[in-house]
């Protein structure tokens, strides 16, 4: 199939409707408002449903509704927005119910800015709302990336019945790029036998529900159900992209947009004769722990760089286990990282300045 | 021996967890009925609120899936939307729906949801031991309202039926109460109705039930009864608000 050039947030809705995605429940929220546009023109020529909810507390909880009748359905938002469907998730993490959400985010905390931001790395990894749960999130880098990873969250999220998580920023929605719909890898997709369609009379009821109210109950519920696959996930779906990481001087660290502006730096470092590496999560959670077992000793430090004051660096400390220092660059509410000063940072952590 | 009264197929064998003379169980009976009248246990769907009610997903024999606190609504717009051809209905109590819930109430019913919406009105918090609800009458105590209900600290008491009843997709929209045998009946009768207009695809329908609360009212059954009619009925008028027909 040939490259199109699209919009992020339309390639977003574009990516979903071709997984099969039929339902979207979204309210309008800055810089997002594209892709709940987009479903709105397109859903009803495949016969799918886009309503906009009075508030992302309704929409998150419609796709709740949705996903537990057995349907593919589809949210998004952006990080305020994002903070008022954290209930929901919570419901449909601990329901175990299949869905995708996506977060374009942009800088906070409040209403914040409109700019692109990573300030929600926190909030999407380590679970927005309450009680012990976790999603799949992705952070893609490209649009191209960004409409293969929305494809397979959907498998990802029937596959382990999860909500799933895609988490790009003002710039992954607003810029264009050419992108090609491929054809996934199939998974093997397990029936969805325990959805409310009615029993017609041929079973016993179906119950969606997250609520257990023994205690031993609900830390079966957590451990058996929940950890158990949490750990398979951690096990088989960890996606990240490494670049010269072995005997680097220095590694960085870096996701989605920001990865790309780090790429630039690195190139520059590389011209003047530094080894430089890169580590990319693809997967924040779960977050590609394994790869920083491949930092040797000759590498002088590590470089986080990040449009936040410094979030995804603390599991950056947790998988480098304080074998080396950590350092971090970042800029926050909308400005983006200037590559010249990346370099300088590089430079000085290799130079034994820091 | 000929058996002349049985469990309705509408509920499972499950035993209530309700306070003795609650009257949950008689309008959880109702509905069951109704379900198994109009046969269509098998495909309705019913979503569960948070409140005294929240177990009703182990009472009624369908699929039903449990919302987050006053999200009933929402949840079952998404059911709906994916099946529109079951039988979709919440069942919510006055702090779900009339407190934290309005916003999903008010905008199901303006959409027009093709849902039926039963919603149990006890004047007060159950579940959570007896605070003040939206619906808590002026001076009735309440563990939050000590003093009684004052008006001009919290204000009056929310009539979400009339209020409700100014929005066009609510199609049907009536008051009932169980406080006693005629009133049980006609209870049945709202409760068949509201079913059959969603049944129809004519819209939104409500039925706001009166009901009793008698452990955290400090009352017997019987005095929690008498209460109801005494307190309740003349600040919740009961009647039909809204019938499609009329509503054009």
């Amino acid at each position: 199939m040939a490259k199109i050039l699209m919009k992020g947030n339309e390639a977003i809705g574009a990516a979903a409707i071709k997984a099969g995605c039929n339902y979207f429940f979204g309210y309008p929220i800055t810089p997002q408002n594209e892709l709940p546009e987009y479903m709105s023109r397109e859903l009803p020529k495949v016969n799918g449903c886009f309503l906009q909810a009075e508030s992302e507390v309704a929409a998150i909880n419609m796709v709740y509704g949705a996903a537990g009748a057995g349907a593919r359905v589809m949210t998004s938002s952006s990080s305020p927005g994002m903070a008022l469907k954290q209930e929901g998730i919570s419901y449909i993490a601990g329901a175990e119910l299949p869905c995708v959400i996506v977060n374009i985010v942009r800088g906070g905390p409040g209403l914040g800015g409109i700019q692109p931001a990573q300030s929600d790395y926190y909030q999407a990894t380590r679970g927005g709302g309450n009680g012990d749960y976790r999603h799949v999130v992705y952070a893609p880098s490209t649009l191209q990336e960004t409409v293969d990873l929305v494809m397979e969250a959907f498998d990802v999220a029937d596959q382990y019945r999860m909500p799933v998580m895609i988490v790009g920023d003002g710039m992954t929605g607003q810029m264009m790029e050419p992108v090609e719909f491929k054809e996934l890898k199939k998974r093997e997709l397990p029936v969805k036998d325990w959805i409310t369609d009615g029993t017609k009379g041929e079973r016993e009821p179906n119950i969606i529900n997250s609520l257990f109210i023994d205690p031993q109950e609900l830390e079966d519920h957590v451990n058996d159900r929940l950890e158990a696959k949490y750990r398979i996930i951690e096990e088989k779906e960890v996606l990240y992209e490494e670049y010269n990481v072995e005997d680097a001087d220095v590694v960085c660290i870096a996701y989605g947009t920001t990865s790309r502006i780090v790429k630039n730096a690195i190139a520059e470092c590389e011209a003047e004769g530094l080894k430089v590496g890169l580590i990319r999560p693809i997967t924040l959670w779960p977050f590609p722990h394994k790869v920083f077992d491949k930092i040797t000793d000759k590498t002088k430090g590590l470089l986080t760089v990040e449009m936040s004051t410094g979030q995804m660096i603390d599991d950056v400390k947790i998988a480098i286990a304080g074998r080396k220092p950590v350092y971090f660059h970042g800029r926050t509410g909308g400005m983006i990282p200037n590559p010249n000063d990346i370099v300088n940072e590089i430079k000085k952590i290799a130079g034994g300045e820091k | 021996m000929a058996v002349v009264f049985d469990r309705t197929k509408g509920l499972t064998s499950k035993i209530f967890h309700y306070c003795p003379g609650c009257t949950h169980g008689v309008i959880h009976r109702l509905v069951a009925e109704v379900l198994e009248e109009l046969d269509v246990l098998g495909k309705a769907v019913g979503v569960a609120p948070v409140g005294c009610s929240v177990f009703a997903y182990d009472y009624f024999n369908c699929d039903m899936h449990e919302a987050a606190h006053g999200r009933a609504p929402a949840v079952a717009t998404g059911i709906k939307r994916v099946h529109p051809d079951s039988v979709v209905f919440t069942y919510q109590g006055d702090g779900d729906l009339a407190s934290i819930g309005t916003a999903e109430i008010i905008h199901a019913a303006h959409r027009g949801e093709k849902i039926t919406t039963i919603f149990v009105n006890n004047a007060i918090y159950g579940m959570t031991g007896g605070q003040m609800a939206p619906t808590t009458l002026i001076g009735q105590k309440a563990t939050t309202a000590p003093y009684g209900r004052d008006a001009e600290h919290c204000g009056m008491p929310l009539k979400v039926s009339e209020m409700l009843s100014t929005i066009d997709g609510a199609k049907f929209v009536e008051r009932v109460s169980v406080h006693n045998a005629s009133n049980i009946r006609k209870t049945k009768k709202a409760i068949k109705k509201a079913f059959e207009i969603q049944l129809k695809g004519e819209g939104f329908g409500i039925v706001e039930i009166l009901s009793t609360c008698p452990t955290n009212w400090g009352m017997t059954p019987l005095e929690g009864l008498k209460w109801l009619e005494e307190n309740m009925l003349p600040y919740y008028p009961l009647g039909n608000f809204r019938t499609p027909g009329e509503v054009e």
